[in-house]
């Protein structure tokens, strides 16, 4: 462990942007749930019949869990429950950056051979990611009591968030010891995430109805820490939970440590073929080997995500049928079957939003290529720019349209009874708005390619507008910047083709102009 | 056409940074160029031009016989080249990028890539990330050797070999040199390299061209060292136009003198009596020192 220190302070050095930067724009957002909820609802009455409606909504509950109170404090945390997934997110990411990532790129032999332990990277790059997630915590608590909510419950907010980092702050320290790549241990890392996320979701939606599967969400750590339920029971069994797993990954994470040689996984390299086979000659053969393991990897969620969406759907459909108090609500709102429509059409849009991230994802695949080299080594052949760039968008343009087509037919096959046509069809209209954002990681790679981070901008704003848009009651014109906002909202809506093809239009001129810019600027910039 | 590369006058500027500042390369068809220069002299950047993959900002260049940067595709189709520090898909064998590589350029010899295998003695079945620097320099080396191409351009190919692979590229090299119709542009710090492979040399720093020509025209512009012991006072030698850095201790001097005050030097040391001499011919580490330098003191 000697060392431990320094790398912190290095960790910190490097990360002096990105990590005040997620603590605390994250860590604040709870805040601004706190004023719109008590612009919206300024009577307890309206509070409890719009908890009432919402509890029962499976399409909220699925994006933010369950909800059990009325009171301000309940409504704001259940309204942040999405929250403890992209804290999670930033933990993983950065305990992977600091652990695997350095070791790929070989500047922990660089740092391993200096008087450091063998400890010290993982020790430090854990310490400062726990710390991280605990300071977020803080900055919620000590929001939430800045806006004269409850101590307790404040405390207990803080900590959902604070866990949710730790717990998966140790399963990037486990995934990174696995893979002999940073992109392997990520990947894993993330599947842990999703799958975390999707059995969260599946227990709280059959919750809503029958029950037998809502024990689901006990197995998730991303359950547990909403079960934290602050403002309301309090609980803080989950809590310990959460933390006895940080414990135990991050020891098991040290011990896989010391079983490994420097550089490598668990999992063996194996040799490969002596001569490439017949397709891998072109561009586009070339681009088939690159993105083939993200393309299964996306194929294979977003099938888990219809068949989950699809089986939340009969959820729905029941608890709108009932001769409940909530059935006339949901009849006000238009009976159940636009209960079920709206429903289907809000997840086609989160769904379509999700693939984005992917398309975005693809395309800068690009800049990898162009960052580690093997662009200058393709290109120094016969093959031209536009060669190059199309064969990978091929992939990031066509590649949202294999998942979403998946998705939509997973979500079909789960939920019988809907029109197969509207339910798939809702799906893929999120095309061109998908196109969009993979157009707009174009351009920044094309005109701006060392701020091609910049391509997560647009999806970001998108989630931001999804998740804040109707709280905040915000103008049109807002909404209006997300393509999301246009895709026609099937089942149950109009299938008009302009915005469609407005979309399309859009799409494939920042496209050219981003290629364009490829192909007038140096490489690697 | 008699020159495979023709640069004249070469400028590149990234932002503020002036990285050529009016370099000129001439190549002919058919011989082996040595491209020297201290790090950061600009070579990467003067191959990277001549690639298509940077846009230069003045003078003129051409590759082939045409536009580097508007004909590209075509030109690669005709060259080959070996970057100084190789980068392999992490998921690809060494042989499948060997294949791809030759694939993309137009085209591949299977049995001269099978001998070159046997040659550099390189197991073509491992994965990218496995392989060491010197084993990722043997990929890139037969891909580009293996290709029936007129010109390959080679930025530092030997760097990380071990001195055995390191002669088997000089005798592959050796032998594209005795076909007489390939053209090769070699950047290397191995001056033993550059001495047995190449016709004629240019040494550029700061991005301009400081000297360019055979081996045998650079010796000229250097010194030779001379130890003697005399048999008298060295009267006047020590002030004669072409000697440096005379020294004396009692009847031995040693001095450095320019090659074309060799003789008036000499004649000197014979009228005063010679009771031994040492000649030390210039060598190339002198050569190339003298060169890197000389732009510093400027």
């Amino acid at each position: 462990m000697t060392g431990t220190g320094r790398l912190i302070r290095l960790i910190l050095r490097r990360d002096r942007v990105v990590l005040p930067l997620w603590v605390v724009l994250l860590g604040l957002v709870p805040a601004g749930y706190v004023a719109s909820f008590e612009g919206l609802f300024p009577t307890e009455a309206e509070r409890i019949d719009y908890a009432q409606a919402s509890a029962g909504n499976a399409g909220f509950v699925t994006l933010y869990g369950p909800l059990h109170g009325s009171s301000l404090g309940e409504l704001v945390a259940w309204r942040a429950g999405f929250q403890p997934v992209l804290v999670a997110l930033c933990a993983l990411l950065m305990v992977v950056r600091h652990t695997r990532t350095d070791e790929e790129a070989g500047r922990t032999e660089l740092i391993g051979a200096a008087a450091v332990g063998r400890h010290a990277q993982l020790a430090a790059a854990l310490i400062t990611t726990c710390a991280a997630s605990v300071l977020l915590g803080a900055v919620v608590t000590a929001a939430m009591l800045g806006q004269g909510l409850p101590a307790a419950g404040s405390l207990a907010f803080g900590a959902e968030m604070a866990l949710a980092g730790c717990v998966f702050a140790g399963v990037g320290a486990v995934t990174a010891q696995l893979t002999s790549s940073a992109r392997g241990a990520r990947t894993i890392a993330l599947i842990v995430l999703a799958a975390a996320y999707v059995l969260r979701v599946g227990g709280d939606v059959s919750a809503l109805g029958d029950g037998s599967l809502a024990w689901l969400s006990r197995l998730s750590p991303i359950g547990w820490v909403q079960h934290l339920f602050p403002y309301g029971v309090n609980d803080w069994w989950p809590a310990l939970l959460a933390l006895a797993v940080t414990v135990v990954t991050t020891g098991v994470a040290g011990l896989l440590l010391t079983r490994r040689d420097f550089g490598g996984g668990l999992l063996p390299a194996r040799l490969g073929p002596a001569s490439a086979p017949a397709g891998l000659g072109t561009p586009l053969g070339l681009a088939w080997r690159l993105h083939r393991g993200l393309l299964l990897g996306w194929v294979v969620g977003f099938a888990l995500l219809g068949l989950v969406f699809g089986g939340v759907g009969g959820s729905v459909l029941d608890i709108a049928s009932e001769n409940s108090g909530l059935g006339e609500i949901f009849a006000r709102l238009g009976g159940s079957e636009a209960l079920v429509d709206s429903y289907f059409a809000g997840i086609a849009g989160i769904v379509g939003l999700i693939a984005a991230c992917y398309a975005v994802q693809a395309t800068l695949r690009l800049r990898d290529e162009e960052q580690t080299g093997h662009a200058e080594a393709t290109l120094s052949t016969a093959v031209s720019r536009y060669a190059w760039a199309g064969a990978h968008l091929f992939f990031s343009l066509l590649g949202p349209a294999v998942v979403l087509a998946v998705e939509g037919v997973a979500v079909a096959l789960a939920y019988p009874q809907g029109d197969f046509g509207e339910i798939l069809g809702g799906t893929l209209v999120q095309l061109p708005a998908v196109w969009v954002l993979a157009a707009l990681a174009v351009v920044a790679f094309g005109l701006l390619p060392r701020l091609s981070a910049v391509a997560w901008a647009p999806p970001a704003l998108c989630l931001l507008i999804l998740l804040v848009g109707q709280t905040l009651q915000l103008d049109q014109w807002l909404l209006d910047i997300s393509p999301f906002t246009h895709t026609p909202k099937l089942p149950g809506g109009d299938l008009s083709p302009t915005p469609l093809i407005t979309l399309t239009v859009v799409a494939a001129a920042l496209t050219a102009v981003g290629i364009l810019g490829v192909r007038r600027r140096n490489i690697p910039d | 056409m008699t020159e495979a590369i023709d640069a004249t006058g070469l400028v590149k500027r990234f932002g503020k940074v002036t990285a050529l500042d009016g370099l000129d390369l001439h190549v002919r068809t058919g011989e082996v160029h040595g491209f020297l220069g201290p790090n950061g002299a600009g070579k990467t950047t003067t191959i990277r031009i001549l690639l298509g993959l940077s846009r230069h900002n003045g003078g003129t260049v051409s590759l082939l016989g045409g536009d580097p940067w508007s004909e590209a595709t075509e030109l690669h189709k005709r060259l080959a080249y070996v970057p100084g520090d190789v980068t392999l898909w992490p998921a690809l064998t060494g042989g499948e990028v060997i294949d791809l590589l030759g694939r993309l350029r137009g085209g591949l010899d299977t049995t001269r890539k099978a001998e070159l295998l046997e040659r550099f003695q390189l197991d073509p079945r491992k994965k990218g990330r496995t392989y060491s620097k010197g084993n990722r320099q043997k990929v890139a080396l037969i891909a580009a050797l293996a290709s029936d191409v007129e010109l390959l351009i080679l930025d530092e190919p030997t760097s990380g070999l071990d001195p055995l692979m390191e002669e088997v590229f000089r005798e592959v090299v050796l032998e594209e040199k005795k076909r007489g119709d390939r053209t090769v542009l070699l950047s290397s710090h191995i001056l033993a390299e550059v001495e047995v492979l190449c016709d004629r040399l240019t040494i550029i720093r700061e991005g301009r061209t400081v000297e360019t020509g055979t081996l045998a025209d650079m010796r000229h512009l250097t010194r030779t060292t001379i130890q003697a012991e005399l048999a008298g006072p060295p009267d006047g030698l020590a002030t004669l136009a072409g000697v440096h850095d005379f020294q004396l201790d009692h009847d031995r001097v040693r001095f450095d003198v320019d090659t074309d005050a060799l003789e008036p030097a000499l004649r000197k040391l014979v009228a005063v009596g010679v009771k031994s001499l040492v000649s030390q011919p210039p060598s190339l580490e002198e050569l190339f020192l003298r060169q890197y330098q000389k732009d510093e003191r400027r």
